[in-house]
């Protein structure tokens, strides 16, 4: 018969504490416990409400991953609580752990945070089924597993917050709406039941607009579900040119500029790419372009070293396209 | 060991903007005696924007990228996070998916070339850790950065996303403790700054369209390495690498904090542990100046 040995370490807990109806500014607890191989995240909570202190304060409801309610941060990594083993956070961290709220200028009470935010831009994107049903239908609404297939498991969200307030851009720009929010809008507007018309033009003017994300995959690796957040947002910038309805601004040329400059030389024209994004807006980058030009950073259009066989590149684009903008 | 030997993939930027990253490439090829077979052949990756349009046709420009590479037998290496980012991911999903890798194929096949997926695709950065070895390049070091105080600055598209990333390399890493270019800085000798901002993003990829928000991320990275006492920020990635050099004024106003500190690319490191003369590792070309050489 085989045993299961179950290791025990010491482990340091910095704990982030902070009542806003009483604490100016929010302060560090130090709890040091002895941890064993077999705990999640959410055991050390638990042990600091119940061995420690009753006061300390926390979201927790299921404990198997599904409510999306127990996120915080440990080391600055977005985690749900009770999913993630201990022994996964020591390997990564070492025995110092810090733990914090998803978002600590959201903080009302240790790791509870007000989330309005983010249910706010959630259902901004029309999160839910838009179409016209027949109230005594004659046959059933039958999605095939194909059609199923292209959500790509947007659906398995559980709203848990973690890619959104993972996101830099959600924690220094309250307009934009964040990789939850746009991952959501994918998820309905790639719905072949769907029938909202204006879901996907929206997206691209809600707040800071789809077209601000910063490409860090920060959400990418904090979904505790494997969704892959930064994947639907590029699917909507898809859907945009696919159906026609991207609109030009900055965001926009500066996709189809690359295509431009490719079929043009193969490699990118980094001057013509800025010039043709912005327009008229160039103006406001002469002041950083000289400096640039002065250190031998900028290659003029007829500088260009083109790419090898450039008539294949050029027949790949013409044969291989699928948008139009 | 042999010879090491890659298919260089250089990207644009090496020819454009960061002419001091190819010369300092090749001189530290040389140094460490790597040959390097550069794909002239090659397109622009799309730089994750092309794949915002028209995300097929990055998929066909970059396994035409990759055939290249195939065709010459060797591991491709890039220089651009960037481009690893969106080679890697090229070859990760037309090797997961026989529909997409045949529609793709199908294409290729009309300018007569196949993607097979026989090429394994790294940084350099990877190729130094995996194929050369750090100890084996600790003791080429002549002259060691152990005077500097140096801040690693990751590049979003080396680690992110993390399970990609260690498909690629077999050193691993975690996006949220990252320590390749840390035991880069300690092979040459130097010191390392731990600062929040190492595994953070530098803005590049939304400064048109964000500017603001683009130039307070730079502004918090910089700022975070000179909290953490650096002299000098070192990266393997030549949009970073702009980002940080170049954008000092705009993220300086952005975050109402004057900040600025030079910025290296790695290869510029390496050289000057291995001796190289600065004016082969094209320190002019910095619009920040490097100022302790």
């Amino acid at each position: 018969m085989s045993t299961t040995t179950i290791n025990t370490q010491k482990v340091n807990f910095n704990v982030f504490r902070f009542n806003a109806d009483e604490d100016y500014l929010p302060y560090y607890e130090d709890y040091s416990m002895d941890v064993t191989s077999e705990e999640v995240v959410l055991d050390i909570l638990n042990r600091i409400k119940w061995d420690h202190d009753g006061s300390f304060s926390y979201r927790r409801s299921c404990r198997h991953g599904i409510c999306g309610t127990c996120a915080i941060k440990v080391n600055g990594r977005v985690t749900l609580a009770c999913k993630e083993s201990m022994t996964d956070m020591i390997e990564v961290f070492g025995n110092d752990l810090v733990i914090e709220p998803l978002s600590k200028k959201r903080a009302i009470k240790d790791l509870i945070i007000d989330k309005a935010d983010f249910w706010e831009k959630h259902e901004q994107v029309t999160p839910y089924l838009d179409t016209e049903i027949d109230e005594n239908p004659t046959a059933e609404n039958i999605v095939t597993p194909a059609q199923a297939d292209t959500l790509d498991e947007a659906d398995l969200c559980i709203q848990c917050g973690a890619c959104h307030y993972a996101c830099p851009v959600v924690e220094i720009s309250d307009a934009f709406m964040g990789p939850a929010a746009f991952a959501a809008a994918y998820r309905f507007e790639a719905d072949v039941r769907d029938g909202n018309e204006s879901r996907l033009t929206d997206v691209n003017q809600m707040g800071s607009g789809v077209w601000d994300c910063v490409k860090c995959f920060e959400c990418a690796d904090a979904c505790p579900k494997e969704i892959n957040p930064i994947e639907k947002i590029g699917k909507l910038h898809n859907m945009l040119f696919q159906s026609g309805k991207a609109e030009s601004n900055i965001a926009t040329r500066h996709a189809v500029g690359f295509e431009k400059s490719i079929r043009k030389n193969g490699v990118l024209d980094e001057g013509s790419l800025v010039l043709y994004s912005e327009l008229a807006g160039v103006v406001k980058h002469v002041p950083v372009a000289l400096k640039m030009f002065s250190k031998g950073k900028i290659v003029p259009p007829w500088g260009i070293i083109k790419s090898d066989n450039l008539d294949e590149i050029q027949k790949l684009v013409k044969s291989s396209s699928t948008a139009k903008f | 060991m042999g010879k090491l030997k890659y298919a260089l993939f250089t990207g644009c930027t090496a020819k454009q903007s960061t002419p001091e990253q190819m010369m300092s490439t090749m001189a530290v090829a040389e140094k460490l005696d790597i040959e390097l077979v550069e794909l002239t052949e090659a397109s622009c990756c799309g730089a994750s924007h092309l794949q915002d349009y028209d995300d097929f046709l990055s998929l066909v420009l970059n396994a035409r990228n990759i055939a290249y590479a195939e065709k010459h037998e060797l591991t491709m290496v890039t220089i651009c996070n960037t481009c690893q980012l969106n080679t890697a991911m090229t070859k990760h999903r037309l090797d997961n998916s026989a529909d997409l890798k045949a529609r793709v194929n199908e294409k290729l096949g009309e300018i007569g070339l196949e993607y097979k997926g026989t090429s394994k695709i790294t940084h350099f950065l990877y190729a130094i850790i995996d194929d050369f070895g750090l100890d084996k390049l600790k003791e080429m070091v002549v002259t060691p950065l152990s005077q500097f105080n140096i801040a690693p600055f990751y590049g979003c598209h080396n680690i992110r996303p993390s399970e990609l990333q260690n498909e690629t390399h077999d050193t691993p890493e975690n996006s949220y403790n990252p320590t390749s270019l840390d035991d880069l800085i300690i092979a040459c000798g130097g010191m390392t700054v731990d600062y929040e901002q190492k595994n953070k993003c530098c803005g590049f990829h939304a400064e048109l369209q964000a500017p603001k928000v683009s130039a307070i991320l730079t502004g918090n990275a910089i700022a975070g390495a000179m909290d953490g006492n650096a002299d000098w920020i070192v990266t393997p990635c030549p949009l970073c690498h702009l980002k940080l050099d170049t954008q000092t004024g705009h993220a300086s106003e952005a975050i109402g904090r004057e900040v600025s500190l030079p910025v290296l690319h790695m290869q510029q490191m390496i050289g000057l542990a291995l001796g190289c003369p600065p004016e082969t590792l094209g320190m002019k070309h910095h619009v920040t100046k490097v100022d302790f050489i």
